[in-house]
This record gives structure tokens, sequence and C-alpha cells, in this order.
């Protein structure tokens, strides 16, 4: 099937076009949002009180590994909505498979590092340091399981009714907000841990 | 938890509004069973999507909380009207002065700028509907179920009780400890999420669905208002969400965001608070500023003067917002520095501001006035407003703040800018618009009568705090001694606060008689307007504008009506729109009941809850309605019924 470069089918309808517009302006509303969060944590970064510190706690291995396999989901559903463009619903829907896979593991090693901080004896009750880092963190890993949801209900939907304006307009949709997930992960990993390390 | 702890008990006010609540909501449920009004209700109301009819939603909404934080208003100035008053405890006092501000600010001024927004900003723009209908009525039933929440405290587990501004660590769990400031902390939450929707659509709406021709710089001026808002909207609202969250946190996580010891930062609160709280005063007041520059210019009978000044002084207003909060805490030691900065970038507001005031003075200035009740708000705004603004630039001055900070003085100049900025905008639009709605208008004589009752005692109520505050009596303060000779000034206030209550009384009163008595209004114009809203029938029609006008200058249907040629010549076609759905309506429900196990940390009871607003969430992506068509003879006997043959 050819592209049609003058009217993407994610773009095909007013509605359509509105509802992207619409989402880019959430977006500025959740970089609000992040920012203050970021705000908070660099406000109380210093402020560990008897708890450990960053350098005490962080591990660059896992860190690495999230960092790696965010930004390779990143790509994933670029090929994903790349798949769309050429109408190929399959490989659209096996990207979109995978990415989300990504993000569960993702995930997985996410919450195993949460463990390990609280056997170390640093929970969130701790510090305000530790407070703000896991309110970070945590936020942006319920975002995560939010797009990993959001995901899913988007493939049945895919498989139900087909490559069409609605279902190509929310696959679309969403690869804007993965792709918002990852840019926020790149903060957190240099401003965060690697600065953390440092 | 035991029973007692969960019913508030203990005073006989508490009491009265139980048995109050209980038999108007029996009322309520026994009138529409004897009437069989349930299917009416859900059917037009409800489920509806109708940008109109939420908004009339909104505004009925606000004026129920415009009595509410009115009770709250009188129960204060009955406390302090005479020197060891014994009508309420500190603890009632200071539960009702945060209830007070927030229910105000919150729940009656923004959801009544809402209501005049939903209604008017597509009619003026020449659209048939908001950009997103459906999230439209899920922003409503969310700030409705915010509101009752916030509603319930008082009857069940308690009110929050530390200030609408939620100071740490006194609103922290050790000086809090009961349930009142989780309310505060869930209800703002949820009907802030459904604000920030609201900012989202109406920016949407404004930018892409303009009717043709219509640029930026032709549109009208509260719609220029509500697009800068929904920007202060986007950008405030998420730091709310982040500092309510560490509040949530904090109070029922055992994290240390705001606490005094393991790192924790009392200021940091203050200053989260006071990023969103700051802008947050210009979210109510600059579409304010739009609702008057409307009703000026068109019973001025003259074109608003400095239309782009207007806009630009908007846009100054909004940047300079954001930089100039740390004045809400000059005494809280943060050096010269800091308060030099924030003092020079407060008084500078003062400047756009009285570009404003000095551009509807040029708009009046040879006018034909009409003095119209909506005309005679907005005119009465001019003086009080910059008494307000004036006493503002006084407050600004870092130093001498160190004198009037927290007393009397401060709670004069804030009501003498939210009442006429706020409350006398959205009266005045509420006049001015009501025809648009239901097709006759308020009557004037009464609604001129509740203006001077409102007018004069809203001056008797608050002037007098002004001295009261040079005297130093302080802000919150629940009672007092006779040497303090703070008497006689607060009775006065206490009179006046009556009288402004029997104007608002006489309000609505207003609203009644005229429901039977006034007669309606055929030509859907009776002001003679300027905008696109009074080009169609009255009331609107669902669909709003049976032929898209274009446009070719500002104000372009005045134009039209001065050289008398239509707008509409177009053929009618069908029209698409969207159906009604009940979703909206259970998702408030379901946040309501999330956000009030929360409350009371009932986890067990939460998690379904929660669970339950993720699965509607869910089935209203599954829904593919794609609404329905109004066929193009339907829309032209609509529009013969309404208004005879004027198409
Ligand atoms: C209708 C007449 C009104 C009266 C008689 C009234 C009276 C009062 C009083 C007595 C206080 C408490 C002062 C103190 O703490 O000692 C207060 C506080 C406040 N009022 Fe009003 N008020 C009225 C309307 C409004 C309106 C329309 C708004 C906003 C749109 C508003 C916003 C506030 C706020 C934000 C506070 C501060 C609450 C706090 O201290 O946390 N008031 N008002
Ligand atoms: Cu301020």
């Amino acid at each position: 099937m050819k592209i049609d470069a003058t009217q993407p089918l994610e773009y095909g309808t007013e509605e359509n076009r509105n509802k992207i517009f619409g989402f880019w302006l959430f977006l500025g509303a959740e970089i609000a949002l992040f920012a203050t969060l970021f705000t908070v944590y660099f406000v109380l970064v210093d402020r560990y009180a008897s708890g450990p510190n960053g350098a005490e706690i962080f591990e660059i291995g896992p860190v690495l590994a999230e960092t790696f396999i965010l930004l390779t989901s990143s790509f994933t559903i670029g090929l994903a909505v790349h798949a769309m463009r050429l109408g190929l619903k399959k490989q659209m829907m096996m990207f979109m498979i995978i990415t989300l896979a990504l993000g569960a593991v993702f995930l997985g090693i996410e919450i195993f590092e949460f463990f390990t901080y609280v056997h170390e004896g640093a929970t969130i009750t701790t510090s305000a340091f530790l407070s703000s880092l896991f309110t970070l963190l945590g936020t942006h890993g319920a975002h995560v399981t939010f797009g990993l949801l959001w995901g899913i209900a988007i493939l049945v939907q895919l498989r139900k009714h087909g490559l069409d304006h609605s279902t190509a307009n929310k696959s679309f949709i969403f690869s804007l907000y993965w792709h918002f997930l990852d840019v926020v992960w790149i903060f957190i990993f240099s401003f965060v841990y690697l600065k953390g390390l440092m | 938890m035991k029973w007692d702890e969960f019913f508030v008990t203990g005073e006989p006010l508490i009491y009265g509004a139980m048995v109050s609540i209980v038999l108007v909501s029996l009322a309520i449920v026994v009138g529409l069973t004897y009437f069989k009004k349930w299917g009416y209700l859900w059917k037009e109301w409800l489920t509806t999507v109708d940008h109109k009819k939420i908004g009339v939603m909104y505004i009925l909404a606000a004026l129920i909380m415009l009595f509410r934080g009115g009770v709250d208003a009188i129960m204060m100035r009955a406390q302090t009207s005479m020197p060891d008053m014994k009508f309420l405890d500190g603890q009632h006092y200071n539960e009702i002065f945060t209830t007070h501000g927030v229910i105000m600010i919150l729940f009656m001024a923004m959801p009544f700028i809402f209501g005049l927004m939903n209604v008017i900003i597509p009619l003026q723009i020449g659209a048939r509907d908001v950009a997103f209908p459906r999230l439209n009525a899920i922003s409503f039933w969310l700030f409705f179920a915010g509101a009752m929440l916030f509603n319930i405290s008082f009857v069940i587990g308690g009110s929050p009780d530390a200030g609408w501004s939620a100071y740490f660590p006194l609103a922290g769990p050790e000086l809090s400890p009961h349930v009142g400031n989780n309310y505060y902390s869930l209800s703002i939450q949820i009907s802030g999420i459904g604000t920030l929707m609201t900012g989202v659509n109406f920016i949407v709406t404004i930018l892409k669905m303009r009717a043709p021709g219509m640029t930026l710089m032709k549109m009208p001026m509260f719609t220029w208002s509500v697009l800068i808002t929904s920007v202060i909207i986007i950008f405030a609202f998420p730091v709310l969400t982040i500092a309510l969250l560490l509040m949530m946190l904090d109070r029922q996580f055992g994290t240390q965001f705001f606490t005094m010891q393991n790192g924790g930062m009392d200021m940091l609160w203050a200053n989260l608070f006071w990023v969103w709280g700051h802008p947050e005063v210009y979210i109510v007041v600059l579409p304010a500023f739009g609702i008057f520059s409307e009703i000026i210019s068109t019973f001025a009978r003259k074109n608003l003067y400095g239309y782009t000044s207007m806009v630009l002084s908007m846009l100054v207003i909004s940047a300079l917002s954001f930089i100039v909060w740390a004045h809400h805490f000059y005494t809280m030691g943060q050096g010269a520095m800091v308060n030099g900065f924030f003092s020079i970038t407060t008084m500078a507001i003062a400047v756009p501001t009285g570009v404003k005031i000095f551009n509807w003075l040029f708009t009046l200035h040879r006018g034909r006035i009409q003095f119209t009740t909506p005309m005679l708000y907005s005119l009465a705004f001019i003086p009080i407003f910059t008494i307000g603004g004036v006493t503002g630039v006084m407050l600004a001055m870092a130093s001498a703040d160190y004198q009037y900070h927290n007393t009397m003085f401060l709670v004069a100049h804030f009501h003498y800018v939210l009442i006429p900025g706020t409350v006398f905008a959205v009266i005045a639009g509420f006049h001015y618009w009501f025809p648009k709605v239901f097709g006759f208008r308020l009557n004037e004589r009464k609604g001129k009568t509740a203006f001077w009752f409102i007018i004069i005692s809203f001056n008797v109520t608050f002037f007098p705090l002004f001295f009261l505050g040079l005297q130093g009596m302080t802000r919150r303060m629940y009672t007092y001694s006779e040497e303090t000779g703070f008497g006689p000034l607060n009775m006065l206030s206490m009179v006046g606060a009556i009288g402004l209550t029997i104007g608002f009384i006489l309000l609505v009163y207003n609203i009644y008689w005229s429901t039977r008595y006034e007669p309606r209004d055929k030509t859907g114009d009776p002001w003679d307007g300027r905008s696109l809203e009074w080009s169609i029938p009255s009331p609107a029609p669902v669909y709003n504008f049976a032929v898209v006008p274009e446009i070719k200058q500002r104000d372009e249907y005045w134009f039209a009506k001065k050289e008398k040629r239509s707008l509409f010549d177009k053929k009618i076609e069908k029209i698409h729109m969207p159906s009604n759905s009940g979703k909206p309506f259970v998702l408030g429900i379901a946040f309501f009941f999330l956000g009030f196990f929360v409350v009371f940390s009932w986890w067990s009871l939460a998690i379904p809850a929660g669970l339950a607003v993720l699965i509607i969430m869910a089935t209203m992506s599954f829904d593919r309605d794609h609404g329905y068509y109004i066929p193009a003879e339907e829309v032209a006997q609509t529009e013969k019924k309404l208004r005879g043959d004027t198409v």
C-alpha cells in the first residue's frame, strides 16, 4: 500500500487533528508536572538527614539496563507508527507488542530496584531526599504502568476494528505519550542517577 | 474508627446542617419521583454533552456554592461582630475560614467563570460545539465530584482547618491529625483534573474552531481572555497537582516533604502553593476583564478602545503572574534581594492593569451609555477594583508589608479585588447572557435593586476592615477583647454582610420572578449586541449556528446590522452532533467514592474504586459512537420556530 503523504490516516478527520493538537497541549501540562517534580527533587536532594544519599544507593547497572530498554522501546513504537503509515497492521501490532513488553521489563527492573533500596533501609519515609526520589521515579513509573494498560486497550481495538481513522489516531497519540515518557527518563537518568553517582 | 468520630457531633449548628441536608435530599427525591422527572433529569442534564447545558450546570452549582461560602462568611462576621463573642469556638472558626476561602475561589468563582465560558465561547466564535464535548462533560462531573466531596467534610469527619493556603507544618499530620486536610488535598485534586481538561479543551476550541475569517485579532475580548486563562491553567495547575500529591503523601504515607525533621522543608509547600495560587487569582480575574470589556462596549455603543493594548496587557499580566508568588511570604525570612525582586515584579502588574482601566474609561468616554443592570455592575467595578489595586500596591512594598501582613488590611484588599473582579463580573455576565440561554431577560428593576444592595453593602462590609487592619487586628483571629477597640467597626462590617446577603437573595428571587413573568424575547438580540452570539435565536438551539457565518472584521454582527446585510445567506445543510453519554457522570461518581475512601485511608475500598475509575475510562475508550446528524429540514424548522423567518 502507498503512503498518502498529504493526509496520513491519523490526521484524516478534523476530530483527529484536534485530538492530536489537544494531546500536545496535554503534554505541555505534563512537562509542567514533571518540571515541578524535578524542582522538588533538586531542592531536597541534599537533605538526606541521617539516611543514605544518592551515591550510597544508586547502582549504575540496572539503571543503564532500564535506559537501554526504554530507548529501544521508543524506537520500536516509532517503527510501529511507520508500519501504520504503510498500512501494515500486523507489523504495527507486533512492534506495539514489543514496545509494551519492553515497557513491562523496564517496570520490572524499577520495582526490583525499589525493593533493593528499601532492603538497604532507604524507604520513602526515611528522608526528604528519598521521599522526593521515590515520588519522582514513582510518578514516572505510574505513567509507564498507565501506558501499558492504555497500549493493551489500543491493541484490542486494533484487532477488533482494524486500522481506521479512530484506531490510527489513538495509536499515534499513544506513540507521542510513549516518546514523552522516554524523554522524561533521559532527564531522570542524567540529573538523578548520573549526577547522584558523581 | 468510631461512629462519633465519623460523624461530626457536638454542635447545634452542625446538627441543623445535617437535618437540612437530609430534608433537602428527601425533598429532591420525592419531587423528582412525584413529577416523574427522573428520565428528564437523566436525558436532558446528567448525560448531556451540550456545552450550553454544561455551562448552566456549572453556574447552578456555583450559585449554590456562593450561598454555602456566604453562610460561612456570615458566621465568621457574626462571631467577630462583638468582643468576646461565644457563637463559635476557635476550632469551628478555623474550619469555617478555611472552607470559605476554598469554596469561594475553587468551587464558586472558577466554576462560575467556567459556566459562562462554556455557554458563550463557542457562540462567540461561530462554532457548533467545543472541541471535545464528552471531555467537557467529564470536566464538569469531576469538578462536581470534588465540590461535593469537599462539602460533606463538615458533617462527616470534619473540615480542613489550616486556611485555604494550608501552610505546613500546620496542615501536616502532627498538628492536623484528623481527616480535614485529607479532604482538602483530594477534593481539590479531583476537581483540578477537570480544570486542566477544561483548559486543554478551550485552547483547542478557540484556536481550531473559529468561524472562517475570524483571525485572532478579530476575536471578541471575552474569547481572548479565556484563551489566555486556559494557557495559564495548563502551566499552573500541574504545580497544584504535585503540591496536593505531596501533601497527601506527607499526611497519609509518612513522607518527609514538608515536615520539620529528616530534611523536610515547610517553605517548599508555601512556594509550591503560591506558584499555583497567584496565577490562580488571574485565572479568575482575566475572564472577568473580558466580560467587562464586552459589556462596556455593548452598552457604551462604541468599539472597545485600544483592542490591541487590551490583548497585550493581558498577555503581560499572565506572564508576570508567574513570577510574583513570593509576595505572599515576605515576612518569612527570605532576605532583601529576593523580597526586592518580588516586590518590583508585583508592582509591575499595576501597569498593564492600569492600561486596561484607562481603555475602559476611554471606551465610555463620549459613548451613549445605557445603564442596564450588567452595565451598572461594570461601572461599579472600575472604582472599587481600583481601590483594591491601589491597596495591592501598598501590600506589594515588601518593607511596608511587615506592618500589615496578616492583618484585616489584607483581608479587605483581596475582597476588594476578588469581589468586584470576579463576583461582579460573573453577575454582570449572568444578567447579560441570561436571555441567550433561556430566551428571556431578568427583570431590570429587580436587578437594579439587588445591584444597589450589593454595591453599598459590599463597601460597608469591607471598607472598615482596612482601618481594623491598620489598627492591628490580625487575620483569622476568632475573638478579641473589649479593650482592643475593634468592636464598633466589626459591628459595622456585620451590618454590611447582612446587606450583602439580602442583595444576593434578591438576585436569586429575580431569577424566580423573571422565569414566571418576564416576556419572552423573540429577537435573539435583546441588548442590540455586537458579537456573534447575538446573531442566533434565543434560546440558542443545540447546534448553535444553522449556517456558519463568515467573518470579515471585529464585531462583524454589529456592522452587518448597521449595513443591513445578513450573515447567514448560505443554504442550511445537515448538522453533525455528538450523542449524549452517561459515562462522564458515572466517572464522576466513581471519583467521588475513590476520593472519599482515600480521605479515610480505607484502602480495601479505595482500590476497587480506583479500579472502577480505570474500567470506566477503558469502556469510554472502546466506545465507537460517532454521534448523529440533524437533517437540514429539521434545522430549518427549528430556526423558523425560534424566530419567525428572519434567516
Ligand atoms: C460575600 C461576602 C463575603 C464576606 C462577608 C467575606 C468575609 C470573609 C471573612 C470574615 C474572612 C476571614 C477573615 C479572617 O480570617 O479573619 C474571609 C476570608 C477569605 N475570603 Fe471572604 N468573604 C466574602 C466573599 C468572598 C469571596 C466572593 C471570595 C472569593 C472569590 C472570598 C475569598 C476569601 C478568601 C480566599 C479568604 C481567606 C481564607 C483564609 O484565611 O484561609 N470571600 N472572608
Ligand atoms: Cu499573589
